[in-house]
């Protein structure tokens, strides 16, 4: 071909005192293409996109949009050479309307109505163009996320951007949403616009990319054409061995009632009903998965079982109820009953990320006697009980005076399984547990979940990812706005069923 | 942001803000007419130059030493206790009552019972704060400072209306019994054949004040309630999660810090005045915040910096004495050491972090 690529990149590489994030990377993406890039957390996929849109500065290397070299230093200048970037979280200002927010830093002049004037023609063009629909006179804070998403689009567009990055977009978005977005991204391909599509998810990289680039560990390790490649073979790429994608478990056998909840209610501080009368049950032996979408209530059904929210209505553990509101509703009392939490937040809940390793081994667990000598913690126990955890949980490195932010996510996560697992509890509650964590662990972290299971013990799996959801779970309860939309078999549904229970259509009850 | 290696950050960057503080105060001194290096000279001579001085230093440092200990008490579980300076006075109060009213057989068991008293004192002084943060939501930085308002206008009344000796002019109690005058420094290393000055009010508290910050130590990292307040204080979310109760660790350790400084007046008031005199902590709890930060709230840093303070009370009071150099000037030369060591401990350490990773970057 003889048009120059939209975007090269020859020779970047940037560090971070002793981190090499980027190591000597060269891409280019053709005018008209959708390019996946991919790899793990901290392979430096987000560094590079920063430099590219001007909030880090390279220290080698050399840009060239549409064959012209070209400095980026900030923002500003990335938007000048046509780049809009989409945020993983979205950059809108809540209750300021559709229109607002896209003219916000793009105003024409200190009086703001003919900015305003100007833009509802262009987005009214624009929606028109791309079939991005949406109401200019909403608030932000009243459209769903998927409408969000299409703002910050528009917002790209509106500022003339040629190139589109999106940075792990699918993240808060139902399958049917993402399908969606898919489509607007095919459409605005079809009009010649480049987009960059940053994921962690294979499944998306195959569906939508023309070209795709892996990374790992600061290095570009390939790029190839989408078409033909595979997604064992991107995940080998990725990881540098071979992954068991899926999980390997004989069928369950469940026996007695572990958990059983009886219309499970949650209002939260703000007066919000986001639990609205939930009843399931979870046997010893078998895995009961929570699909969802986030925000629909699986955070506080979680939370209230763990002791760390109020509810009301009824839940027994073995047959003895549990305090909701009261003197023993603490998170203490739940572990002192055999429930172990395993969070979806490991960062902000599962561990102190300033406190060393072994003292977070320890967490939630500092009143064992083991851990007690007179009136001091026996800190030597301590340490030597979570060397052994580290060891058996294959934590990286393997030491157990590192503080817990050094560790990666997939090895902050197996701190937390070792320390919940090895309780032998009767329930597990586990949130998202391979958020954030690399595909080489989340094998690891699966297989730890499934051989908990098969000692007789009950799980309760909470997941906004459905694939896990669907080769983990024994059997899968779908939420929706704080309702359970049905119960289904894995064997018997598959994700666009999911999906749509995810978006609230009622299914059956098996 | 480039992590500093652990004595960077204890030791360099704290020496690097003393020295920038003493190099702006020198140019103060030098814009008044005055010779800074004599002036320098004469501080450090004279709150390090002589057993006297030393005496005086010691005195200073260990009212410093309990209420930087309550502060980096405090701070561990993430609260802001600013009301050291009215817990403090609260402890004094605790003091003199026990001091007054009950015939004591010996000083050490008054000791015993001054510690006891000023510790419940300044505990109970911060309960009522903590108990609204942890209860109410009210701020406790806020509640803290109102408390030290609190604390003078009480202890204002108490003094003048109940415990001034009818016919005195000054608002001050009587005189604390024979029995309960503490033995000063220079008594007790004199006793043992080490010349020192018996005229400075250094005292026993000073051991006191040691054995605190063995306490906070073991406290802080040794028991569980200290695991459990640091990991509060680091991220509450996780506390819950743990099962650690948000309402129950903001109180006792609020009490805890309290405490300390209510401590304090065993040395300033049954150690040195020997009777409660109104305004009696003169400061010394916000000085605490001070030592605290600057001691990294970890209490052999609080001793080092209590005695840095300790040295620059003493000599900024020699300053005063022997030269024209104004008093608010050596007000001015404290506020900038705290400015520096304290408050603009950021700026000093992005400064040294850029100095000292440069020549790193270059080699790789």
């Amino acid at each position: 071909m003889s048009t120059a690529p939209a975007i090269e990149l020859k020779g970047i590489s940037k560090s971070f005192g002793p981190v090499q994030a980027n190591k000597d990377i060269s891409i280019s993406v053709m005018p008209g293409t959708i390019h996946g890039i991919i790899g793990e957390n901290g392979a430096g996929k987000s560094t590079l996109m920063s430099i590219l849109y001007g909030f880090y500065k390279a220290d080698k290397g050399e840009v060239y949009i549409s064959g012209k070299k070209t400095m980026i230093p900030d923002s500003q200048a990335a938007i000048a050479a046509g780049i809009g970037m989409v945020f993983q979280h979205f950059k809108l200002v809540e209750n300021f309307t559709v229109l607002e927010n896209v003219i916000l830093g793009a105003e024409d002049g200190a009086m703001l109505a003919p900015s305003l004037r100007k833009a509802r023609k262009e987005l009214t063009a624009l929606a028109a163009e791309y079939e991005l629909n949406v109401d200019p006179d909403a608030l932000i804070e009243d459209i769903g996320v998927g409408m969000q998403q299409r703002v910050e689009i528009l917002k790209a567009l509106y500022r003339r951007a040629d190139i589109l990055i999106l940075d792990e977009p699918t993240g808060v978005l139902t399958p049917a949403e993402a399908d969606q977005l898919f489509r607007i991204l095919h459409r605005l391909k079809e009009e010649g616009k480049t987009i960059i599509l940053i994921t962690h998810k294979l499944r998306e990289i195959m569906e939508a990319t023309d070209t795709v680039s892996v990374m790992r560990r600061g290095e570009m390790t390939a790029t190839v054409k989408t078409s033909e490649t595979s997604p064992e073979h991107l995940a080998e790429l990725m990881v540098g061995r071979k992954v068991l994608l899926r999980v390997d478990k004989e069928p369950a056998t469940p026996g007695e009632k572990v958990l059983e909840v009886e219309n499970l209610r949650v209002v939260d501080a703000a007066g919000v009903e986001r639990v609205k009368g939930i009843s399931l049950e979870v046997r010893a032996g078998e895995i009961l998965g929570i699909a969802g979408v986030a925000g629909n209530g699986q955070s506080e059904l979680l939370e209230v079982l763990g002791g760390i929210e109020n509810g009301t209505g009824t839940i027994r553990v073995n047959g003895q109820e549990l305090d909701l509101t009261g003197k023993f509703s603490d998170a203490r009392s739940r572990r002192k009953r055999g429930i172990a939490h395993v969070p979806e937040d490991r960062q902000r809940e599962g561990l102190i990320m300033d406190f060393k390793a072994w003292e977070n081994t320890a967490f939630g667990y500092d009143d064992d006697d083991a851990y007690q000598a007179g009136l001091l913690m026996d800190n030597a126990a301590i340490r030597e009980d979570a060397q052994g955890k580290i060891e058996r949980f294959d934590v990286r490195p393997a030491n157990a005076e590192l503080e817990a932010k050094s560790f990666s996510g997939g090895n902050q996560q197996k701190i937390v399984l070792a320390r919940e697992i090895e309780r032998d509890p009767d329930l597990l509650l586990i949130g998202q547990p391979t958020r954030g964590v690399d595909i080489g662990a989340i094998e690891f972290i699966h297989q730890q979940i499934v051989a908990l299971r098969d000692k007789g013990k009950a799980i309760l799996l909470v997941s906004v990812e459905l694939e896990e959801i669907l080769s983990l779970a024994d059997r899968v309860a779908v939420i929706f706005d704080g309702q359970l939309m049905g119960e289904r078999l894995p064997s018997e549904t598959d994700e666009k069923e999911l999906g749509l229970m995810m978006a609230g259509m009622t299914g059956e009850t098996t | 942001m480039e992590q500093l290696p652990k004595w960077v950050d204890l030791v360099i960057v704290p020496l690097v803000g003393l020295i920038l503080a003493f190099f702006l105060s020198m140019l103060m001194v030098l814009v008044t007419g005055h010779d800074p290096m004599e002036a320098l000279s004469l501080m450090i001579s004279g709150a390090l130059g002589s057993t006297y001085g030393w005496g005086y230093t010691l005195y200073y440092a260990t009212n410093f030493i309990f209420t930087g200990l309550a502060v980096a008490v405090a701070f561990h579980a993430s609260l802001f206790n600013i009301g050291g300076e009215g817990q403090a006075a609260l402890g004094g109060l605790g003091v003199a009552l026990i001091c007054l009213f009950i015939p004591w057989p010996h000083w050490s068991i008054a000791l015993l019972a001054a510690i006891a008293f000023a510790g419940l004192f300044g505990a109970m002084w911060a309960l009522i704060p903590a108990y609204l943060q942890a209860k109410r939501g009210s701020h406790i930085v806020i509640t803290t400072i109102m408390f030290n308002f609190i604390a003078a206008s009480l202890l204002n009344y108490v003094i003048v209306n109940k415990l001034r000796p009818s016919g005195s002019m000054d608002p001050a109690t009587g005189k604390f019994p024979e029995v309960t005058h503490l033995p000063s420094l220079g008594d007790i290393l004199n006793a043992v054949g080490i010349p020192f000055s018996k005229g400075t009010p250094a005292n026993v508290t000073l051991i006191v004040a040691l054995l605190a910050c063995v306490f906070v130590y073991y406290l802080i990292w040794r028991t569980r309630l200290g695991y459990q307040l640091r990991a509060f204080g680091k991220s509450q979310p996780a506390a819950v999660y743990a099962g650690i109760s948000p309402i129950k660790i903001t109180i006792v350790t609020m009490m805890i810090s309290g405490a300390l400084a209510g401590l304090m007046a065993i040395n300033n008031v049954m150690g040195e005045a020997e009777r409660l005199i109104l305004g009696s902590v003169e400061g010394a709890g916000f000085i605490g915040i001070a030592v605290a930060l600057m001691g990294r709230s970890h209490p052999v840093g609080i001793l080092f910096s209590a005695l840095l303070f300790g040295a620059l009370y003493q000599g900024g009071a020699e300053l005063g004495l022997w030269t024209s150099i104004p008093r608010e000037l050596v007000i001015v030369i404290q506020a900038l050491v705290i400015l520096f060591t304290g408050a603009l401990d950021n700026m000093v350490r992005l400064m040294v972090a850029k100095v000292l990773l440069r020549p790193k970057k270059a080699e790789a």
